[in-house]
């Protein structure tokens, strides 16, 4: 606030402008009744449904008691525990590939120039861009061309199924973790390799001793992305799964149209927590050395929006 | 620091500088492309095939079993998009996809504008409040919503208890904007709130010592510096609502199919692959678009 406005003004009026010390004004009051309305909006849902888990009622949304009885049904359910196993799986695959190959990707393009490095630029960015339903249905048109093709050729009996799913999510992830890392390589100061390679450090050297530490939040930042996409992703998944294996989310996403039962509420209620704890986590990777990289409000912010329909 | 980059005062100048900086770059280009190629080539037999491949599909015809098939192929998948429920389905996922943009502009603009009044201590954490639902899992979220708005739902008791009846907006265009706003509100706020956050306020104290009433500032000064903010939140709200699946899938019935669920059936039930093909990549033009906006309007530092 600048120190002109603190005196009082030709015609009398004092600047309400960021006033912080309150002083009530009916906007004011708005904005902040406003601004209680949207907390309560994003969370109240989820409050419910956390409550609605524990209700003993076999219609979902009426209270009928307190019970754990889904939660156990969820522990015993086969299917959601097979496809939880597959979730995990893939999940974690995806990411240690996606975290690799998209590292190596964010370092080529920010420290070097090579030939087909703006087309590659381009490639690196579609995945992002591109609309679920899109890259869906690119993942199904391509694994029944592609396994139908391999089948005849080798006489095999490929289906859709893990490694479908698998492939798929690698092939968003490895974006999503190069924007994160590029983020963090253009906010690090160049000189810092410059100086360790005049030290006589070798470029590997120089990549693992001063590079690497510093791009690490980025990394891990790019991981947990990875991470929280491939267990979150329902779309495209449902496009490159088969009948062999399916992920929770797809799994689930079936259930509820099927018709909702209670047992939904406790898989929903457990998926939450788990996402929950991923944001926190991955919101910690990025505070614990806060730099100019991806920040809370910006990369993600632009990336998420592609892969949440 | 790059060979090809060393300052020409230390190369000093002689005959050998120009062989020695093209084998400099030379070497830096191999470099280079052994580290983009594995994600290179991977997204080329992952992505961009299976890209050509939907791309050669919207442009197949059908035979008489209704296979995908390239004789006579040509612009037949493109023409069919003109046909009565095509348009209907486009103009509808079109006018749902704006009023969520717009709903979310009203609530969220307001809102981004009361966080850049509080102290930065107390920002922060209302800033982590809103990421949280903004990473959790978007089926749940949803599918919460379900909960609440279905037959003897919290909802509809609410409105009974008042008085106004049992309100059933389950099914209907309605609740799909509404979950769409639920879902895509944090993106409009996280732009916003990052182009507001950089206005500078005293050009607002400025043009209130100007005598410029509350509302002349705001839609004169305000609200024009934060524009970008404004183009990329609504950007980012359109064009994940435009597409969306799994809202419409939850939330929406029968009657309010949109363009995700069209293309989705296009493929899995009326097998009519060429139409399913085409219609994805209109969208992807449209998101395309969308795209060199957002970057123009300065997204690329949001």
């Amino acid at each position: 606030m600048s120190v002109i406005a603190r005196g009082p003004l030709p015609g009398g009026r004092v600047p309400r402008v960021r006033q912080r010390a309150g002083r009530w004004s009916p906007t004011r009051a708005a904005l902040g009744v406003n601004a209680w309305f949207v907390y309560a909006f994003f969370y109240a849902p989820i409050a419910l449904l956390v409550v609605f888990s524990f209700s003993a009622d076999r219609n979902v949304g009426r209270w009928g008691g307190f019970t754990l009885g889904w939660y156990e049904d969820f522990i015993r359910n086969e299917s959601v525990q097979d496809a939880i196993w597959v979730s995990v799986r893939v999940a974690l695959l995806s990411t240690v590939i996606s975290v690799v190959l998209g590292t190596l990707a964010a370092l080529a393009i920010e420290r070097f120039r090579f030939r087909g490095r703006q087309t590659f630029d381009a490639l690196l960015y579609l995945p992002i861009i591109i609309p679920d339903v899109t890259m869906a249905v690119m993942m199904l048109l391509f694994f029944s061309e592609f396994f139908d093709l391999l089948n005849l050729l080798f006489d095999a009996d490929l289906r859709k199924g893990f490694a479908s799913i698998t492939v798929s999510h690698i092939a968003f992830n490895i974006s999503f973790v190069s924007v994160v890392v590029r983020a963090r390589l253009a906010g690090m100061d160049r000189r810092l390799e410059e100086a360790a390679m005049d030290l006589y450090a070798s470029r590997w050297k120089a990549f693992r001793h001063v590079t690497l530490p510093q791009i690490a939040p980025g990394v891990a930042g790019g991981a947990l992305l990875a991470l929280t996409l491939s267990l979150d992703d329902v779309v495209v998944t449902q496009f490159a799964a088969g009948p062999g294996a399916t992920t929770l989310p797809v799994y689930v996403f079936g259930l509820i149209r099927r018709g909702v039962t209670p047992l939904i509420n406790s898989v929903s209620v457990v998926m939450l927590v788990a996402s929950i704890g991923l944001v926190i986590l991955s919101l910690f990777v990025q505070r614990s050395r806060s730099g100019s990289a991806a920040g809370p409000q910006g990369v993600p912010a632009a990336n998420r929006a592609r892969r949440s329909t | 620091m790059t060979l090809a980059e060393v300052p020409p005062e230390v190369t000093t100048a002689g005959a050998a500088t120009p062989e020695f900086e093209r084998a400099a770059a030379k070497a830096e280009s191999r470099r280079g492309f052994l580290l983009a190629g594995p994600a290179y080539l991977y997204l080329l037999i992952f992505f961009a095939i299976p890209l050509g491949i939907v791309f050669a599909y919207s442009f197949a015809n059908r035979n008489r079993f209704g296979e995908a098939v390239f004789t006579d192929a040509g612009f037949d998948a493109y023409r069919r998009l003109a046909a009565p429920i095509v348009r209907d389905i486009l103009f509808r996922s079109l006018w749902l996809a704006l009023l969520t943009t717009a709903i979310c502009l009203v609530i969220g603009y307001p809102f981004s504008y009361y966080l850049t009044t509080r102290s930065s201590k107390v920002r922060n954490i209302l800033l982590v409040f809103v990421m949280i639902p903004f990473w959790s899992n978007f089926l749940v979220r949803n599918y919460a919503w379900r909960v609440i708005l279905g037959k003897d739902g919290v909802i509809s008791r609410i409105t009974d208890f008042l008085g106004l009846g049992e309100l059933e907006i389950l099914f209907t265009p309605s609740a799909v904007v509404l979950g769409l706003v639920y879902g895509f509100l944090p993106f409009m706020i996280l732009p916003l709130y990052a182009s507001i956050e950089r206005i500078e306020m005293s050009l607002i104290e400025a043009g209130r010592d100007l005598y410029a009433s509350g509302w002349q500032s705001f839609r004169r000064i305000l609200f024009p510096l934060s524009r970008p903010g404004v183009i990329a939140g609504s950007i980012l709200v359109f064009v994940p609502s435009l597409g969306a699946y799994v809202t419409p899938e939850i939330l929406g019935g029968a009657k309010t199919t949109l363009l995700g669920s069209y293309i989705v059936t296009q493929f899995l039930t009326a097998r009519n692959w060429p139409v399913g093909a085409s219609l994805s990549f209109v969208l992807m033009a449209v998101m395309l678009v969308a795209t060199i906006v957002y970057f123009r309007a300065g997204g690329r530092n949001l």
